[in-house]
């Protein structure tokens, strides 16, 4: 069982460690600071590559675990989904780092920002890595712990507010999630992750009981990935400086909470005990009311961020909505959701970070004539965008077909017209920014000019990554049949959890009868 | 192990009785080496006490008589599982105890007459735990309690008098309540010791009312809702390693007595509605200690009405007790818990106190940002009280709530997990000033043992996280009830 477990607990301290040091390090130590976290950042993701190697060309197996009390062990372990989360964080979280490095130059109290900002990415990588329940659980509640600070970072009265709003909220769903897993750990034990699930033998018995927990596990996970009714402490968060938004948005902790609902439906119940329970159908109704909900308030929100926050709110529920499908190809178009969608919010914080910093433009109207002075942000911003909006060939368009398919096999045709119905909001709220972007022209001075006057648009800490990921969000687009795509991986998961040689097979079965 | 077998004929258990006495004397005949004799205490007493539980872990329970002679004519001294953790408990919170008031009281006129006070408090709760008999754990009990009251008056001044007497006046009436319970029981009985007395009662007046007598004289000692009152004065106000001490080892001595009476002697009675009368009350102590917390100024008032709060999930074990025989595993796992992640926390609180030269909760700010490891040491020890994850807390918490789901009591899952949330409340506004603009200053140059030994606690929090299996195992090897 513990073949290979240094290597999962390595990639874990390689952000814990430097974060632990960086804390103790003072203001003026930039230089160390800097090689502390690049130097973990760009550590994690090489020991990510190796496992990827390791796994896929050796056919090792990764695991480590510890006892907690009898009969209950902390474990790590990778599988192809664990990979999937892990290396979308480990790549973001080093391009996010470039980011912050320049985005909070010269403002107070970077050593304990970068130090929670580690804390919380070690974090997010042991969600990953979870290879039961009650891990999942525990590195899910130190993930509220370690992004606290960060919301409050600021230290202004709102963000106080803010970070209250959402401790109450993350708290509260930490407790509930925490009776749903002592109860179905009493029932079941402490299994680990299964595709297929591993409750099967109890539904019989326990039908009930299993949908009541159902529920519980839902509503803790579902206050992090910012499901309705539980989701109005994101928009509030949006008082933390731009990169921890990106990160909190794209991988850590709203995505903590959708790849949690993902394990929960996939591996730790199953699909098709989901569907007999008739638990899947409720979850849909729920991404389907978010999706729409969040889209309607992202079109109102005239604060860039808080649009974003919206749009967030709205686009995690695909990865929701394409599990909760209950089918393959539903699933797939969910899956893959999670690391597009992410790598294209990314792109829009790091945007409108940019905006901020360089120009102080917070609000969409502010952004007349953009495109002229921050041509190269402005297309990262473009790109992510009409990503989001589904615009083939963009990686978003590869999301939404594949829900679109899976709403058919499912032989849920009216989802498809929330599909429809959401992207046109989708550009409804996107299109304004980008045509004014664009076509208006700007008439007297920016709100705040900075980093005038040099060769770049803007910082080049700043602008970098923004121009990486923006270009990540256009690969996975353009370069889905590869076999790095996320794509391509989503579908090797899919195909196993599901039990099928090939994805095309379901979609031949799906079209036969 | 071999070493295992020539230590296993070597009788422990008086020892830790006899260093810390013996600590105690030479403090009060060598008074400027008071400070050095504390720490030795300490540093010998730590592996006694770690070496008993491996004994008892690996042998079962010891009993020792001194003398030779048997009960009821002797005394006897019990180390059973539930004892020895206890035990090791004390020695490792009372090492660090005396190694952060080897900072805290450099030349100080009290600083003598707290080694005296402060080991003299060690061996007679050592020797409470080792009790075999009712009578014993009276005087035991009562040796603590003077001991404690003196140690609250040593701040000097009149609050911390009014509240050492308060305290006092509350922990005689305990007493005397306690002490008529044994009464009853030596009259209907004619023994003492708690197997024979197991193996005695039965459902009958005398000690169905000494069991009520006893229990709610423990119960005011042991702070619970409503006879809370005089601990956040008492604890708010004293010295920072007495608070430490206080609310992390006194209370639970009470606590300690009340389970060992509940689990030998008084197994076969059926009091009606005590478990639930026990449950209200804790959830009443969850709900006004939490609340009070929220509400309190100052940080050390806060760490005590925490006290108060969290005293209330060790009378869950009513409610588990009547449902679920091995519930008190959990209760237990608890209270050691709670001992060292409210000692981290009491002890933080000193050091700030002392940096800042206050402890309004507002002005804290420079200096918890000035003073880190004291800052993580109180977060770290407070996400235990909270019960968050990789700290002992988050398992005590995990336990609670698997036994009141085993047993089916929902209400109890109710109130452990809302009373986290409370905690969660009233743990992230003590670290709010921390993230409060302004500039970072360290305050008054403190001796950095008063820095790392919060911190050392705390990251002993972080082992208890991980100790689960083990202290389970020990705990089975506990002796529990004659005639239930």
């Amino acid at each position: 069982m513990e073949t290979g477990g240094h290597m999962l607990l390595l990639i874990l301290l390689s952000s814990l460690l430097p974060g632990v040091a960086i804390f103790f390090l003072k203001e003026q130590q930039f230089a160390l600071r800097t090689a502390l976290n690049l130097g973990g950042a760009s550590l994690k993701f090489l020991l990510i590559i190796a496992l990827l190697v390791g796994v896929y060309r050796d056919g090792k197996t990764y695991s480590l675990s510890v006892n907690l009390l009898p009969g209950i062990d902390l474990v790590l372990a990778a599988d192809a989904l664990s990979l999937l989360f892990a290396t979308l964080s480990a790549v973001l979280w080093l391009v996010t780092t470039i980011y912050a490095i320049g985005y909070l130059e010269d403002s107070p109290n970077r050593s304990r920002f970068f130090g929670f900002f580690s804390l919380c990415v070690s974090a997010t990588v042991g969600i990953a890595f979870s290879g039961n329940l009650i891990t999942l659980l525990i590195f899910y509640e130190i993930l509220t712990l370690a992004t606290w600070p960060l919301v409050v970072h600021r230290g202004t009265a709102e963000s106080f507010r803010a970070g209250r709003v959402y401790l109450a909220y993350t708290l509260l769903g930490g407790a509930v999630l925490l009776g749903a897993v002592v109860w179905l750990t009493l029932l079941a034990g402490s299994e680990p992750f299964a595709a297929g699930g591993y409750l099967r033998d109890l539904s019989a018995d326990h039908g009930p009981v299993l949908i009541m927990i159902f529920a519980m596990l839902m509503a803790g996970f579902g206050v992090k990935a910012a499901l309705l009714p539980l989701h109005s402490w994101l928009p509030r968060a949006m008082v933390a400086p731009a990169p921890v938004s990106a990160l909190l948005h794209a991988v850590a902790v709203v995505k903590a909470g959708a790849f949690g609902i993902v394990r929960v439906l996939n591996d730790v119940y199953g699909v098709d005990l989901a569907a007999d329970l008739g638990v899947t159908l409720p979850l849909l109704l729920l991404a389907v009311l978010t999706i729409i909900y969040g889209s309607v308030r992202a079109v109102f929100a005239e604060d860039l961020k808080q649009r974003l926050a919206f749009s967030t709110i709205s686009q995690v529920s695909y990865i929701i909505l394409g599990v909760a499908l209950a089918g393959p190809i539903g699933a797939v178009g969910g899956l893959v959701h999670l690391v597009h969608q992410g790598v294209m919010k990314i792109t829009l914080f790091f945007c409108a970070g940019n905006f901020a910093e360089t120009l102080g433009i917070h609000r969409v109207d502010e952004m007349r004539g953009v495109g002229r002075r921050m041509p190269w942000t402005m297309t990262a911003f473009t790109l992510a965008a009409l990503g989001m909006i589904g615009i083939p060939p963009l990686a978003g368009f590869i999301s939404k077909w594949y829900l679109g398919l899976g709403a058919l096999e499912a032989g849920l045709a009216w989802v498809t017209v929330v599909l429809v119905v959401s992207s046109l909001l989708n550009a409804l709220y996107f299109l304004p920014p980008i045509l004014r972007g664009w076509f208006s022209r700007r008439e007297g001075p920016w709100p705040d000019e900075r980093h005038g006057g040099g060769r770049l648009e803007t910082h080049w800490m700043l602008l970098l990554p923004t121009v990486a990921v923006a270009t990540m969000a256009l690969g996975m687009g353009l370069l889905a049949s590869l076999t790095i795509s996320p794509l391509y991986w989503v579908t090797f998961i899919v195909e196993f959890e599901y039990g099928y040689d090939h994805i095309w097979s379901a979609i031949f079965e799906w079209e036969t009868p | 192990m071999p070493w295992m077998d020539v230590m296993a004929d070597m009788a422990l258990a008086p020892w830790l009785v006899i260093l810390p006495l013996a600590g105690a004397l030479l403090a009060g005949l060598w008074p400027a080496a008071a400070r050095w004799w504390g720490l030795l205490t300490g540093l010998l007493t730590l592996p006694m006490a770690l070496l008993l539980a491996l004994q008892v872990h690996a042998h079962g329970p010891m009993v020792l008589y001194l003398g030779g002679w048997v009960p009821p004519l002797g005394i006897a001294l019990v180390a059973d599982g539930l004892a020895s953790l206890m035990l090791l408990m004390t020695a490792g919170v009372g090492l660090a105890i005396s190694l952060y008031a080897l900072g805290y009281l450099t030349g100080e006129t009290g600083g003598r007459w707290f080694w005296i006070l402060w080991l003299w408090l060690w061996a007679a709760m050592n020797a409470l735990y080792l009790s075999g008999d009712v009578f014993n754990l009276y005087v035991t009990l009562e040796l603590v309690v003077l001991a404690s009251v003196a140690l609250v008056a040593l701040a000097g001044g009149a609050a911390p008098l009014v509240a050492a007497m308060r305290y006092l006046l509350v922990s005689l009436l305990g007493s005397m309540a306690y002490l008529m319970g044994v009464a009853l029981l030596y009259g209907s009985y004619g023994v003492l010791d708690l197997q024979g007395l197991g193996a005695q009662v039965a459902l009958s007046a005398a000690p169905m009312l000494a069991a009520a007598l006893m229990t709610v004289g423990l119960m005011a000692k042991s702070a619970l809702f409503p006879l809370h009152v005089w601990l956040p004065p008492a604890h708010g106000s004293a010295p920072a390693p007495v608070s430490a001490a206080l609310s992390a080892l006194v209370v639970k001595v009470s606590f300690y007595l009340m389970l060992r009476l509940w689990l030998t002697v008084f197994p076969a009675l059926p009091l009606p509605g005590l478990d639930m009368l026990m449950g209200a009350l804790a959830m009443g102590a969850v709900l006004w200690g939490g609340l009070m917390a929220l509400r309190a100024s100052r940080l050390k008032q806060v760490v005590a009405y925490s006290t108060v709060a969290q005293v209330g999930y060790l009378f869950l074990l009513f409610p588990f007790l009547r449902a679920f025989p091995d519930g008190w595993k959990a209760v237990v796992f608890f209270a050691v818990a709670h001992g060292v992640a409210k000692a981290a926390v009491f002890l933080a609180a000193g050091t700030l106190q002392r940096a800042a030269g206050h402890d309004r909760l507002a002005d804290l700010g420079a200096v918890m940002r000035g003073r880190l490891k004291t800052s993580f040491a109180l977060g770290i020890a407070g996400a235990s009280l909270v019960g968050l994850p990789f700290t002992g807390g988050f398992i005590a918490k995990w336990l609670l709530v698997q036994t009141a789901l085993e047993a089916g009591l929902w209400i109890w899952v109710l109130m452990v997990l809302g009373g986290g949330l409370l905690a969660g409340a009233y743990v992230f506004r003590l670290l709010g000033p921390a993230f409060q603009p302004g500039p970072a200053d360290p305050g008054q140059p403190l001796p950095a043992v008063m820095e790392w030994v919060p911190l050392a606690l705390a990251l002993l929090t972080i082992g208890l996280g991980f100790a689960g299996t083990p202290v389970l195992s020990l705990l089975t090897r506990t002796l529990t009830g004659g005639g239930g």
